[in-house]
């Protein structure tokens, strides 16, 4: 029975561990996805490599389909695992200040360390500006707490909202996915533009 | 010598490379019962660098101080797994043959300005990442695989702001 680690009150260097050895995972697949670079990335935002949405959906929905059947059978029990709790305005507002650090950017947190990793200098600064950022919010907290604490709704699901069960939301999903990769298929033939293999 | 005109194997196919990813989450909730994570990690070393340097200052911070149990980065969940980011992506950068000291940029711009941009980009996500309780990674990955609405709503924010800004930015990647 899963989560293993909080029911089976596994010793903390294990966990931290098994920390390291996920991450390695994680890694080697964002780095095997082209996630290393920037320009792949922001292929994303002008149609010439859809690359982004493909990797998400497909990671996002294979987990979901995984917790859903593991839950099935019995093997993790999904009320210990963590549902992010949505508080409305800061999600919002926080989402599109991030929006606008990855179009600027060319990274997410996640992807400039797999950059980071195979030597690529831009996503050092990336991660460098991303801990001055955090610094000035914790400095200056005060002027955003009521923002970050407003219209607190608790660990809701998506699927509770919509009076549907889990599954049907997945279905769903899956058909919104593929109809997603359908149009990336077609935009990276229309905004098709010469191989940058060689410069990135 | 030869490694040089060597050409970098091929990305993985986008579709079998986020199965992996899907693996990958999956077996961190079912071993951990929470998902990945990365703009924590970035706090977690900040928190620890600012109370090493201004320890009252960090205490009496109502932001820092949430935060100063994790003190030790060393032993924070999310840096171990960023640690394992680094090397995993390196392992398979190594393979692929992609590892090489370089500032990525398009032919538009100098590496100067990727560089102002790549800065001035982390900045905004970092804040944005402690505003919305996490990144693409914490929020909107692992949010959405257990359906929470938070991972959602974030999602369409990042992907709807990078969408709507892409044309005041295109010389910088195309």
């Amino acid at each position: 029975m899963g989560p293993i680690v909080p029911l089976l009150n596994i010793s903390n260097e294990l966990n931290l561990l098994i920390a390291f050895v996920i991450g390695l995972g994680f890694g080697v697949a964002l780095e095997q996805a082209g996630f290393s670079s920037s320009r792949k990335l922001a292929g994303m935002f002008y149609g010439y490599d859809t690359t982004v949405l493909k990797v998400f959906f497909t990671a996002s929905i294979t987990a979901m389909l995984g917790l859903i059947f593991l839950n099935y059978v019995g093997l993790i029990d999904l009320d210990i695992v963590y549902i992010n709790e949505y508080y409305v305005y800061s999600s919002i507002v926080g989402g599109i200040i991030m929006g606008a650090g990855f179009i600027i950017g060319g990274f997410c947190p996640g992807t400039s360390f797999t950059a980071i990793s195979i030597g690529k200098i831009d996503a050092l600064w990336f991660i460098l500006g991303s801990m001055i950022g955090i610094f000035i919010f914790g400095e200056t907290y005060p002027l955003w707490e009521k923002l970050y604490m407003s219209s607190p709704l608790g660990p809701v699901k998506i699927s509770t909202v919509l009076g549907i069960r889990d599954g049907y939301f997945a279905l769903l999903l899956i058909v919104v996915a593929s109809l997603m990769f359908w149009v990336g298929e077609m935009a990276e033939k229309k905004f098709k533009r010469e191989d940058i293999t060689n410069e990135i | 010598m030869e490694n040089k005109v060597k050409k970098p194997k091929n990305y993985m196919n986008p579709y079998l490379a986020g199965i992996l990813l899907g693996m990958v989450l999956l077996a961190s909730f079912y071993l951990t019962g929470r998902g990945l994570g990365a703009s924590g990690a970035t706090r977690s070393v900040v928190v620890s660098a600012v109370s090493t340097i201004a320890p009252t200052h960090t205490a009496n911070s109502a932001y820092f101080s949430k935060y100063t149990k994790e003190n030790n980065p060393l032993k924070s969940w999310l840096v171990l797994e960023i640690a394992g980011v680094i090397i995993g992506g390196f392992i398979s950068g190594a393979y692929a043959g992609r590892l090489k000291l370089k500032v990525e940029h398009s032919p538009k711009i100098t590496p100067r300005k990727r560089i102002v941009m790549a800065s001035i980009g982390g900045l905004l996500f970092g804040f944005g990442s402690q505003l919305g309780r996490g990144c693409t990674s914490g929020a909107a990955l692992t949010g959405m695989s257990v359906l929470s609405l938070a991972g959602f709503v974030t999602m369409m924010a990042i992907f709807g702001t990078a969408f709507a800004l892409a044309y005041f930015f295109k010389n910088n990647w195309i």
